[in-house]
């Protein structure tokens, strides 16, 4: 699935990297410890966090990650949006907790499957 | 006169909830001089409080003590700060406790006793320590180097809580003074794991009495404080750690 497709089904605010949306995404991975992200997220996942350090950019990058969404309202901060914007690393917002926009994304991906 | 000087600046006290009771000021200062530990860092989490009377029941063993903190930043990685007065690890108190929510739960968590230099109890600290502040990590640091300050970012080799699990990597532009790794892992491990820069400490991360000196770091230094430390650190001026 599109990863242009998840966002308006799943109504995502897209924050940064507006022309990098047409990415097929994998799958989904939710953590908040970026080691477990680095050892265990695969190619073209989107990771569900709420962690808005810089690093994340970073880790998105290596492992060639869809997106990231960053739940709970939560606001990366200027650093982390300027390097996601840098990077091309699309940073997706949404008002719900890890549990509902997990739970929402798996049903969404599994109905396509 | 440079001299060889041990030191174990990662102890908790009674005050940080998941510390045992019998971490009283007199005992653990008396537990380091059984050790042969020349300075004490007192890091409880996100507080202070017990650091007079650490400083009070030292005097006699003729310790140094370093008057610390082990802050928890929003990304949930432990810092320790270490300073030379009490004073400057109040003004860093002081920040935290603006930037900390929640309220102790002594069930769950534990007590958080307020002690003096004899062990007697002043008060219970009803701020939830053992939660994480509001402050990003380079906020954290910042601020302890604002009040002139070490950070030393708390064992990285450990799964939870450190800067490595939280944050996958060490974010080079963060201005540490130091990694400390847990007694669990060696000098020569840690360094072909987290290859950087930055220089290496080992401390007990002590919790209970026995923990106390199970893993020390010795510096060649002048005088136990922190500007010492801090050249040991950097290699300046015949300064060095020897390990």
């Amino acid at each position: 699935m599109k990863l242009r497709e998840i966002i308006e089904k799943l109504k995502l605010k897209v924050l940064t990297a507006q022309d990098k949306l047409e990415t097929e995404v994998s799958g989904g991975y939710t953590s908040d410890l970026l080691s477990d992200v680095m050892a265990n997220s695969r190619e073209g996942n989107l990771w569900v966090t709420l962690q808005t350090h810089q690093n994340i950019i970073a880790v998105a990058k290596l492992k060639d990650l869809a997106g990231i969404i960053i739940v709970n309202k939560r606001q990366p901060d200027q650093e982390t949006m300027k390097k996601a914007e840098e990077e091309k690393v699309p940073l997706l917002a949404t008002e719900l907790t890890s549990f509902k926009i997990s739970g929402e994304l798996f049903e969404l991906m599994r109905s396509k499957d | 006169m440079l001299r060889s000087m041990r030191a174990d600046l990662h102890i908790h006290t009674c005050l940080s909830p998941c510390a045992d009771l019998k971490m009283s000021p007199s005992a653990i200062a008396e537990q380091a001089k059984l050790k042969e530990i020349d300075i004490l860092g007192i890091c409880d989490h996100n507080s202070a409080e017990n650091v007079p009377a650490l400083i009070k029941a030292a005097r006699k063993f003729k310790l140094n003590v370093l008057p610390g903190m082990e802050v928890t930043s929003q990304e949930e990685v432990h810092i320790l700060a270490l300073f030379d007065t009490a004073e400057a690890a109040f003004k860093l108190q002081q920040v935290v406790y603006d930037h900390l929510p929640g309220e102790n739960d002594e069930k769950a968590f534990g007590m958080q006793v307020v002690v003096n230099e004899k062990g007697e109890v002043l008060r219970f600290n009803k701020r939830l320590l053992i939660g994480a502040s509001t402050l990003s990590v380079e906020r954290v640091v910042e601020t302890i180097h604002s009040f002139h300050g070490l950070a030393i970012a708390s064992h990285i080799d450990r799964e939870g809580f450190s800067l490595v699990s939280q944050l996958g990597f060490i974010p080079e532009h963060l201005m540490l003074d130091a990694l400390e790794i847990s007694p669990k892992t060696s000098l020569e491990e840690a360094k072909s794991r987290f290859q950087n820069t930055f220089p290496f400490t080992t401390f007990s991360d002590a919790h209970f009495l026995e923990e106390i000196g199970k893993a020390c770091t010795c510096f060649y230094i002048e005088e136990g404080n922190t500007e010492e430390i801090r050249k040991a650190l950097q290699n300046e001026e015949g300064r060095k750690i020897i390990h």
